[in-house]
């Protein structure tokens, strides 16, 4: 299921791209480029845009105005299966209907790859094997969902992101309510199938530092706009986090993986 | 291909074998269900307020000879079994896709206020019209249904949260107050309407013969084929809908599509035997043990399990204070209505 491209194209571009829920505008005329081939993550303080910007990217939410393009194309002028084939997106804390089964979950993913003619093929089922093995979830294919844990929970629905065999991968905050543990995990997952398969990644997350040593780019969102993009040892400073998250805070080197790492100042002087 | 032989095989039963038999045991379990349904037809065909044996029946059937036990059998007996049958299937179906549509465990065509909009229109007709033929009795539950329907997704949407679970089910519960009352209305001021449908309006299979029954199959058909049709998407849209767009599903056109199939299939049902309720609600809930969340395989189950309870219902609606008879719709209200709370307290979230 490898997946090459060459990192110097977009995966994905905005062009003056508007996005509201009723009429409230929450991202406004935004130009913006998604490397291939790269995880991009997507911070802010909450309210700032950034889920919607994704569910924008995924062509889940209309726009008000402008576009999102795929390979040069509108994915609004696409079917929607066409754009499933190349796209995949895991929004935030989705729910399953109790008893579904593991399996029967991440077989879900195969839909845009089939007709009313081709219901399951061989490859179907190649695929599905193999997005329970990367995530781990071969053992507990048959289990329902409800049965397992925050975290394998979590890998059972990458799993079926992951059965879509899309180049680029969508994921809304996929660490919440997880514990440090499952944290990493699931961000290791990440990292593995961008660096073996060139899949291009974009991520919402709320940790700065988890975001710092993860992602090749990282897009700090304030107010329905991009307020700073880049590599994150270039765009994570003090004034970025003072005027996007409002607090004060000293970035300092990470000793691990030699990535910005940043702490934030509390106001009770007491630590200090 | 030396290289391929010396490969470690790989595991005897690998986790699909296990997807593979629980299939099977589906696929049994379906063939059960079809005896099953099939005994309780014999059995309706046998018993009521004069029992009779199956050699009568046998030779109702297949030779006829105009005596009074093959008249019950061919213009009263079959007739009502059927009707039962098909309506028990259509509203079982009807209900799960409601249940999947909205996902939300309570919600069936009956709780969410279609059979009531259906039963009102047929009643209404019947007051303004006279009494009409069953042709156009279900263009007015069609028409009925479809105005109930949008009446409820619009007052359940109305304020910031949307559509919940628990505002679907107030809006439905509120709406069906409201045209049960128009209806009650509208029979206590004809007197001749009342006559005509009062057993109709509690739910009944009883009373049709084969021309109502034909004029409606239909209608009823379609729906159900359609439901097959449509069970893989159904079974997407119960993930949400985000996950299931992000899949590539076209979810307004599958949910436009699923309920013109719930108002086919709960308006026609309305049209044949009045606003049976509990059925849509409890059946698919009931058949879930065996046939798992994915829809193609809980609408046939449903379809099965639906037929084969108001065949019971309605047997039992006959002998239960033999030789009078109750409608069949007081028997599934009976065992519905504690189910109903049941779920309530058990499944609804917030």
């Amino acid at each position: 299921m490898s997946v090459t491209i060459s990192s110097t194209e977009p995966a994905l571009t905005t062009r003056q791209l508007t996005l509201a829920y009723d009429r409230a505008i929450v991202i406004r005329d935004l130009d913006l480029v998604i490397p291939a081939g790269q995880i991009t993550a997507l911070v802010g303080p909450n309210g700032c845009g950034k889920s919607t910007l994704l569910r924008g990217l995924a062509r889940l939410l209309k726009p008000l105005k402008g576009t999102v393009y795929l390979d040069s194309a509108s994915i609004f002028r696409l079917s929607t299966k066409e754009v499933a084939k190349q796209l995949g997106i895991l929004p935030q804390s989705p729910t399953a209907p109790e008893g579904l089964t593991v399996r029967e979950l991440v077989a879900q993913g195969r839909y845009p790859h089939q007709s009313w003619l081709q219901q399951w093929s061989a490859e179907d089922d190649r695929f599905l094997e193999q997005a329970l093995a990367i995530t781990g979830m071969v053992e507990l294919a048959n289990r329902p969902l409800d049965t397992l844990s925050g975290g394998q929970r979590q890998r059972a629905w990458i799993a079926m992101t992951l059965a879509q065999n899309t180049p680029i991968l969508l994921l809304d905050e996929p660490t919440t309510f997880l514990d440090l543990a499952h944290q990493i995990e699931i961000l290791d997952l990440l990292y593995e199938l961008n660096q073996t398969e060139g899949r291009t990644i974009v991520m919402v997350l709320h940790d700065l530092n988890q975001a710092c040593r993860y992602a090749d780019h990282l897009i700090a969102v304030k107010n329905g706009g991009v307020y700073a993009q880049g590599i994150p040892s270039n765009i994570m400073t003090e004034a970025m986090v003072q005027e996007v998250f409002g607090i004060e805070s000293r970035i300092v080197h990470d000793p691990v993986t030699h990535t910005p790492m940043c702490i934030p100042i509390s106001r009770k002087a007491r630590l200090a | 291909m030396k290289h391929a032989a010396t490969k470690p095989s790989p595991p005897s039963a690998p986790p699909s074998a296990h997807s593979a038999h629980v299939n099977l045991l589906r696929l049994i379990g379906l063939g059960i269900g079809i005896l099953l349904l099939f005994g309780c037809l014999i059995a309706s065909l046998l018993l009521g307020a004069a029992d009779l044996d199956p050699r009568t029946i046998w030779q109702a059937l297949f030779a006829f000879d105009g005596s009074t036990e093959h008249l019950i059998i061919t213009t009263v007996r079959l007739p009502r079994s059927l009707i039962a049958l098909t309506v028990g299937a259509a509203l079982a179906v009807a209900g799960a896709i409601t249940q999947g549509l909205t996902r939300n465990p309570l919600a069936a065509p009956d709780i969410v206020g279609i059979n009531a909009g259906a039963a009102l229109a047929v009643v209404g007709a019947t007051f303004l019209f006279g009494s009409a033929s069953s042709h156009t009795y279900v263009w007015f539950a069609f028409l009925g249904g479809t105005l109930a329907a949008i009446a409820v997704y619009v007052l359940g949407s109305i304020g910031r949260s949307g559509l919940t679970p628990l505002k679907l089910i107030l809006a439905g519960a509120a709406l069906t107050y409201l045209l049960s009352s128009l209806t009650t209305g509208m029979l206590i001021l004809s007197q001749r309407t009342l006559d005509e449908i009062r057993f109709w309006l509690a739910g009944s299979v009883a009373g049709r013969d084969f021309a109502t029954f034909t004029s409606v199959l239909p209608y009823m058909g379609i729906g159900l084929l359609v439901a097959l049709i449509l069970s893989r998407q159904i079974t997407m849209l119960t993930l949400g809908d985000d996950v299931a767009k992000g899949l590539g599903l076209r979810t307004a056109w599958v949910k436009a599509t699923a309920t013109v199939v719930v108002i086919l299939l709960a308006g026609s049902s309305v049209a044949l035997a009045g606003p049976i309720g509990f059925v849509g609600l409890v059946v698919p809930h009931l058949v879930r043990f065996f046939a798992g969340v994915d829809y193609r395989w809980l609408l046939p189950y449903a379809a099965i399990a639906g037929g084969t309870l108001l065949l019971l219902a309605d047997i039992g609606a006959r002998i239960i204070i033999k030789p009078q008879e109750l409608p069949v719709g007081i028997m599934t209200a009976i065992v519905g209505a504690p189910f109903f709370i049941y779920l309530a307290k058990q499944k609804v979230k917030r």
